[in-house]
């Protein structure tokens, strides 16, 4: 659609921007002035400019955890994305079947996260919890308090397990989307199951790819409470990411400059990373 | 091919319910059950677990606080974004473009960053534990989404409406209202969900920025961890309750997902 330029338009736009911007801005100043000085009291401070930033870049453990960080995202995005495409087209198309689908699968993601870091903590124990013990009984040596390999395999199915769900719901309606006549075209043409999905499907899918793929991008990457009820970290740090490391450094040892320059970093991160996916997806339609 | 998708898909349900089923099966046992050993199914079936949440003041005001402010959030971010998304969706002005991927950046601010100075900000202002506050916190990454997603569905609608209506005598606002929210109420739906999906269970930030009055309901669980030890049993009633105001808002919305979920860009 071609749009009107109109700057009166502005005028709808003040309420947002006016909302976004208190609860942005002006915490956001708050950390960038934090960034900048060492903090010792209400009154006493001291400008240091790039210091805590040089510091925060070197801080091995703030590396390990980016490392971790990275790693983790990369596999909840190489899953959850394929496994959610591949659950809305094996939903029922219609019916009651479809909105009894559609509800129970909404289940995972209205619960609030630290319940749902409660509920496999539980889940998962070796002896009182149905996923634990099935696991030892079948013959696995495993306990996700004390084993790495299984502290991660319990994270990533514990992520997997609550938020699949929100890219099969934004594939289904994609999937819903498409006229009938797409479809009959193809019959016509005697086009193969894949070609239907390569040629028709994926494509009608872009635009809540898009938001699937961002959602779960900035989602992951900021994770915080699952994790942390879950294994609090451990064992080791193994489990430990950003934003964890992030709020001990800043709760915990009320270390607020470097914690505030690694904020910034952090935003920084996301924020890249997230145009590039952005940019790169919606990049062929720039052209139109 | 169907019979083999019917079958996926149920293996798939089996797997999302299974934890869930565990979290009733144990809100359903005393706590001696729970630790002594793993059973299937109740062997002492008791409600205590729920009396305990239903008798309690310190813990059923949690749920009250929770849906006040998720509720006055879904309104403020409707209320505001609508506007936005349909200046977004029909006119070309100063910045629009650099506005837009500013509002999604607010939604990439990790919590994390946001926790001390959000704290401050409050405080600062009196708002301190009040349910404004978490409201008005959680628009940080609500409004933005909603925006997105209202402008996808405002661009579906065709532009000859709204020069219909002008022809006809409406007024813009009364336009806005009687016509145009009627139209895209599927996507209003949607974003609403959305708004009451991430205040619900998000906990970082509405635990910062209460104390008593507002607590949520998440922050009040934390604190079955006490001396004596953790109350599985109560715990898991608490976990079961807090799925049922969600599953209301899903069963009043289910119909909308099909057409509404695909933000109208499809």
């Amino acid at each position: 659609m071609k749009k009107i330029p109109n700057n009166k338009a502005w005028w709808l736009v003040l309420p947002v921007f006016l909302l976004v911007a208190f609860s942005a801005l002006i915490p956001l100043m708050t950390v960038v002035n934090y960034s900048v000085q060492d903090i010792f009291g209400p009154n006493s401070a001291y400008f240091v400019g790039i210091d805590w930033f040089r510091d925060v870049l070197r801080n091995e453990a703030l590396q390990e955890s980016l490392g971790r960080q990275i790693v983790f995202s990369s596999a909840v995005l190489l899953i959850e994305i394929p496994l959610g495409i591949g659950v809305a087209l094996m939903m029922p198309t219609a019916g009651k079947r479809a909105s009894l689908c559609l509800i129970l699968l909404a289940i995972p993601l209205l619960i609030p996260w630290n319940v749902v870091g409660t509920i496999w903590q539980i889940f998962g124990r070796g002896d009182i919890g149905l996923f634990g013990r099935a696991m030892n009984e079948i013959g696995f040596d495993y306990n996700y308090t004390a084993d790495t390999v299984d502290a991660w395999l319990t994270v990533l199915l514990m992520d997997v397990w609550h938020w699949t769900p929100l890219v099969a719901l934004l594939c289904y309606s994609g999937l819903r989307a498409i006229p009938q006549a797409f479809y009959q075209a193809a019959e016509i043409d005697r086009a193969s199951r894949w070609a239907i999905f390569r040629y028709i499907q994926l494509p009608r899918l872009k635009s809540v790819l898009v938001i699937a793929v961002l959602l779960r991008f900035m989602d992951s990457f900021m994770i915080y409470t699952e994790p942390f009820v879950l294994t609090g970290g451990g064992p080791g740090s193994s489990t430990t990411f950003l934003s964890q490391t992030l709020t001990t450094m800043a709760v915990g040892q009320f270390d607020i400059g470097r914690a505030a320059a690694f904020s910034l970093i952090y935003f920084l991160i996301v924020l890249l990373v997230s145009w590039l996916f952005f940019t790169a997806i919606t990049y062929p339609d720039r052209d139109k | 091919m169907n019979q083999r998708k019917g079958f996926g898909i149920a293996f798939y349900i089996l797997f999302l319910m299974l934890p869930i089923y565990w979290l009733l099966n144990m809100s359903f046992k005393t706590n001696q059950e729970i630790l002594s050993s793993l059973t299937l199914w109740p062997k002492t079936f008791t409600l205590d677990n729920y009396a305990v949440i239903f008798t309690d003041p310190s813990w059923y005001s949690g749920y009250i606080n929770s849906m006040i402010y998720v509720s006055i959030n879904v309104v403020i971010t409707l209320i505001v974004a609508l506007p936005a998304a349909y200046a977004f969706s029909r006119y070309k002005f100063v910045g629009d473009k650099h506005l837009f991927f500013w509002l999604l950046s607010n939604r990439m601010a990790p919590p994390a960053v946001f926790l001390l100075p959000f704290f401050q900000l409050y405080s600062s202002i009196g708002l301190f534990d009040t349910h404004i506050a978490v409201a008005l916190a959680h628009c940080l990454f609500n409004v933005p989404l909603a925006v997105w997603i209202l402008e996808g569905f405002i661009s579906g609608v065709p532009r000859e409406y709204d020069e219909m209506a002008y022809i006809d005598g409406y007024s813009f606002p009364r336009f806005f209202i009687k016509i145009f929210i009627p139209m895209i109420r599927s996507g209003i739906g949607v974003s609403a969900f959305f708004a009451f999906m991430f205040s619900w269970v998000e906990l970082l930030l509405a635990r910062t920025l209460t104390s008593v009055d507002a607590q949520p309901i998440g922050a009040i669980m934390t604190r079955t961890v006490g001396a004596s030890g953790i109350d599985w049993g109560v715990l898991a009633a608490a976990g079961v309750l807090t799925i049922i105001p969600g599953l209301l808002v899903v069963w009043f919305v289910r119909n909308h997902v099909a057409t509404g979920f695909a933000l109208g860009r499809v």
